[in-house]
């Protein structure tokens, strides 16, 4: 019933307690461990490797492609070199939020586009009147995460490419074991790490490539568990969950500006026109509604709730994705929309959408708990994101 | 330099000491640290001994490391990260297996391979070790009152104590009694029928101490196991991320951050007494460094008898100090690997290579191990915790080179005819041996073999006859008798020498909570 990615063949018999997820129409592991624990601590102590298959992925060409991209996302298209990738949000003509996604520009007139929603429609209707080729390659490429700190000790194991000279969101086109890739410095953990890009047909052996060469490093398959934790961690924003794509938004209230989902310094003042520019614009000198930031959870205030209770503190291993009610003084000024208990931070952290002035960071505020079937309301700060940021990310 | 005047000194870096001195300067005391080694740590170190592998030398998981410490100092900022240990498994003398694995239903149907019953029996064992857990632990966190004294303090403490255990109920208070008196066999036969799992609990009980699992007084120790649990939660148990040495950066780090100073290479030879208060130290070249409080991180036989003159302490203090047992019970042997050991009872390559491998086929062969110390001989066939830590962190080895951590129990102390190089040797070859009785390429993989006896490791850390507990943590050394009666809230009769070692309450393990309470306590005095 659900799309298989192109590593499923190498995947499937390493999920050994069968917890399947869907991710866009695919069959994914949430974790190949009963539990994420294992797979989480390879993200940020050896490497671990991801199918990132399910990401929808375009290849935009031709001499009016870079126009395209520039009219749609908020970030100046005319800045990009051959070689670079950019993050960036895509709005509607309100300014509020499509989808997000990296542009990748592959050589002069070559981008490829990644989107969590399926966004061919959308490049169409801004493709009118352009010399453009719009090319949906979602099913013909798969894609694998290799993130942590030994990911470039394990690519320049398998491949005879320089990454030391490959920067932070930079591309380049190489070879893995013979088989041609494309590997990106990007990634999803806020780690050091790579994205590789296959041609679906090569992909079982890429994977197994992968897994050769960096099995003396810790290699580890991880599944969307352990990212959601390490996402969290680097304040990395995922679409239905922390925002709501502006053309799935049922009602005004759902829907999010860049700059209400701490995407703000990816809107570009001094491009020319593209989607949402005037209201964007607009609401940059009104200054914006909400913020989106990191709330720390503060530990007594945590243990306390449960200490009433004669229980120790409970805290799941797996990231929580619910609407959570934060409070100031009494008031409600906003809510988390997901959060997890940092193993590498010590820390019970969320991402929360409050409006201003109390996104400030420090500013003391309340976030709701639910101990023993009671709704509690635990003491926590506000936080400017991301919560962790290695040097080796960059480095 | 010698001018210069601190508020604190701390003697000794090792965990304790160091977690002392970040509270100290947290709370903006300017304070230094002596270390007589070239590294601080203590028995947290990691040395590369071998080119190219790193050992976490002595101590080598973290278990009960204090949250609040974590918190207070921010470690996780300064390079605590605790890598997860998930598994241990018991190698049988018919080629079989026990395992202890993460997930709660493959654990249930492991245990149901051997025992049905007891895997029925782990539920209600586990919640009954909880609530003991849950009753014990606020101790680990408070400074021992004692009960002889009728001061508000120490009736106060008494009285939330008290209510810890009524709270208990009857069954559970009889429980914990029983606990508290028996040995962990016995304890254990309560429950369980199959011997390796009785034998593999069992080993918690007499890790650094003297005793064997059918000596009375070793059930308690089973309980510091599910203290462990209680703070599973905040997921602190396990491996540290280039060995033990980095926890002791991680809290060495944290203390500079907040000012303290850290000298190493600064043996102290003894403690400045003027007018029966501490001034400062004398260092082994010479120097003297003031200081209007000095802090002992050094075991009670050094604090009391080497770094003072005994003769101005009162002579009970004196005596029961001399009375205190140290009686190192344990080993080490770190192996530098050129592959991965492959074990008969689980072959290859599989998960039961990240967890722990625990020697303990049956409580008759720890029953066995412990009688051949109790004559002074080292265990022929020993009882050992072995975890290979490359597979957790592969920084700790060259690419598909490994570590192997041998924890070894018993090597006494006081060894018939005494250590010898030639008695090191044989112990490390009685070690590799046994394990290759499980693991038959073991000896084919050896690159470096380092074998630490309890005579190295008094030798090397200062540790008092190599008790990796800076003390056996018996019931008669616990709490408000630790280290002595009446001398155990980290106060000496020197007016400003205190002690902080893990030879106070609440005891050893990388658990920081004795230099942290101390720590607490000599602030609380200066206010």
């Amino acid at each position: 019933m659900l799309k298989t990615t192109p590593f499923h063949p190498r995947t499937a018999p390493l999920v050994r307690a069968q917890t399947w997820r869907r991710w866009a129409g695919y069959q994914m592991a949430s974790a190949y461990d009963p539990h994420p624990d294992r797979e989480y601590a390879a993200i940020r102590n050896a490497a671990a490797i991801l199918d990132a298959s399910p990401l929808h992925k375009y290849l935009v060409a031709g001499q009016d492609a870079s126009r395209l991209l520039d009219r749609m996302i908020t970030r100046d298209m005319t800045k990009c070199s051959v070689g670079q990738v950019y993050y960036t949000p895509w709005c509607d003509a309100a300014g509020k939020v499509i989808d997000d996604g990296t542009v990748s520009r592959l050589d002069d007139s070559t981008y490829r586009l990644t989107s969590a929603d399926s966004s061919l429609r959308w490049l169409q209707m801004n493709a009118v009147g352009m010399d453009v080729r719009i090319e949906d390659v979602s099913e013909r490429v798969g894609a694998l995460a290799l993130q942590g700190p030994l990911s470039r000790a394990i690519l320049s194991q398998a491949s005879s490419a320089d990454f030391t000279k490959l920067k932070y969101f930079r591309v380049i086109e190489t070879t893995i074991r013979g088989i041609p890739v494309q590997i990106s410095r990007t990634g999803y953990t806020g780690d050091l790490g790579y994205e590789i890009w296959v041609e679906a047909p090569q992909a079982v052996a890429l994977w197994d490539a992968l897994i050769e060469a960096g099995t003396p490093y810790g290699i580890t398959p991880a599944g969307v568990w352990a990212l959601d934790i390490a996402r969290i961690e680097a304040g990395l924003i995922m679409m239905d969950v922390d925002y709501h794509s502006a053309h799935r938004a049922l009602i005004e209230a759902q829907k999010s500006s860049p700059y209400e989902i701490n995407l703000g310094w990816a809107v570009s003042t001094k491009k020319g026109p593209f989607n949402g520019r005037r209201a964007l614009a607009a609401e940059r000198t009104r200054g914006a509604a909400w913020g989106f930031v990191g709330l720390d959870v503060e530990w007594e205030s945590f243990e306390r709730l449960f200490r009433a209770h004669h229980l120790p503190p409970h805290l799941s291993n797996v990231a929580w994705r619910t609407s959570v009610p934060v409070y100031r003084a009494g008031e409600r000024v906003g809510y988390a929309t997901s959060g997890c208990w940092s193993p590498q931070l010590k820390k019970s952290l969320a991402l929360a959408h409050l409006m201003a002035p109390h996104d400030k960071p420090g500013t003391a505020v309340e976030i709701e708990v639910t101990v023993e079937h009671q709704r509690y309301r635990a003491d926590a700060h506000v936080r400017q994101l991301p919560f962790f940021d290695p040097e080796r990310k960059k480095a | 330099m010698s001018a210069r005047r601190y508020d604190a000194i701390v003697v000794g870096g090792g965990h304790n000491g160091l977690v002392a001195a970040g509270y100290l300067a947290r709370a903006g005391r300017k304070t230094l640290v002596l270390e007589r080694r070239p590294l601080v740590g203590g028995a947290a170190v990691t040395e590369e001994i071998f080119p190219g592998f790193k050992f976490s030398v002595f101590s080598y998981v973290v278990s009960l490391l204090r949250p609040e410490i974590i918190r207070d100092l921010d470690l996780p900022k300064h390079g605590l990260q605790i890598l997860p240990l998930e598994s241990t498994i018991t190698p049988l003398e018919n080629g079989d297996y026990l395992g202890s694995w993460a997930d709660p239903d493959e654990n249930r149907r492991e245990l149901c391979r051997h025992s049905t019953r007891d895997a029925d029996a782990m539920v209600l064992f586990g919640r009954l070790m909880h609530h003991m857990a849950m009753a014990v632990k606020p101790i680990l966190g408070m400074v021992p009152p004692d009960p002889a004294s009728l001061a508000p303090s120490d009736l106060r403490g008494l009285l939330k104590l008290g209510g810890h255990f009524r709270s208990l109920g009857a069954e559970r208070f009889h429980a914990l009694h029983k606990l508290m008196t028996m040995s962990s066999a016995d304890y254990l036969d309560e429950w369980f029928e199959f011997g390796p799992l009785k034998a593999t609990k069992s080993a918690s009980g007499i890790i650094g101490t003297f005793l064997g699992p059918r000596s009375p007084g070793s059930a308690y120790v089973l309980l510091h196991h599910y203290m462990g649990e209680l703070d599973g939660a905040f997921r602190a148990w396990g491996f540290q991320k280039g060995g033990t040495g980095a926890i002791s950066g991680a809290i060495a780090g944290a203390a500079c951050a907040f000012g303290a100073e850290i000298r190493t290479d600064a043996a102290v030879e003894r403690v400045l007494v003027r007018n029966g208060k501490a001034t400062g130290v004398a260092l082994a070249s010479g120097e003297e460094i003031q200081a209007g409080v000095v802090i002992s991180g050094l075991d009670p036989r050094l604090t009391f008898t080497r770094l003072v003159e005994p003769g101005s302490l009162p002579p009970e203090l004196v005596e029961g100090i001399r009375r205190y047992k140290f009686r190192g019970s344990s080993g080490k042997v770190n192996l530098a690997l050129s592959g991965l050991p492959d074990f008969t009872c689980l072959p290859g390559l599989g998960p039961h290579l990240r967890g722990a491998v625990s020697i303990s086929p049956s409580i008759e062969y720890l029953e066995r191990a412990y009688d051949d110390a109790k004559y002074g001989e080292f265990s022929r066939n020993p009882y050992m915790d072995i975890v290979i830590p490359s597979m957790i962190d592969p920084g700790m080895a060259p690419p598909g080179k490994h570590v192997m951590s041998i924890f070894v129990q018993y090597a006494p102390y006081q060894l018939n005819g005494g250590w010898t190089d030639a008695k090191r040797e044989a112990f490390g070859d009685a070690v590799v041996d046994t394990l290759a009785r499980y693991a038959p390429n073991i000896k084919s993989l050896i690159l470096h073999r380092q074998v630490l006896t309890p005579a190295d490791i008094e030798r090397i850390t200062g540790l008092s006859e190599g008790n990796i507990f800076q003390g056996e943590l018996a019931l008669q050394q616990l709490f408000f008798l630790r280290p002595v009666p009446a001398w155990a809230k980290y106060r000496t009769p020197i007016r400003g020498y205190w002690q902080c070692g893990a030879g106070t309450h609440p005891g050893g393990g990388i658990m920081g909570a004795s230099g942290r309470l101390a720590a607490l306590e000599i602030l609380r005095d200066s206010r």
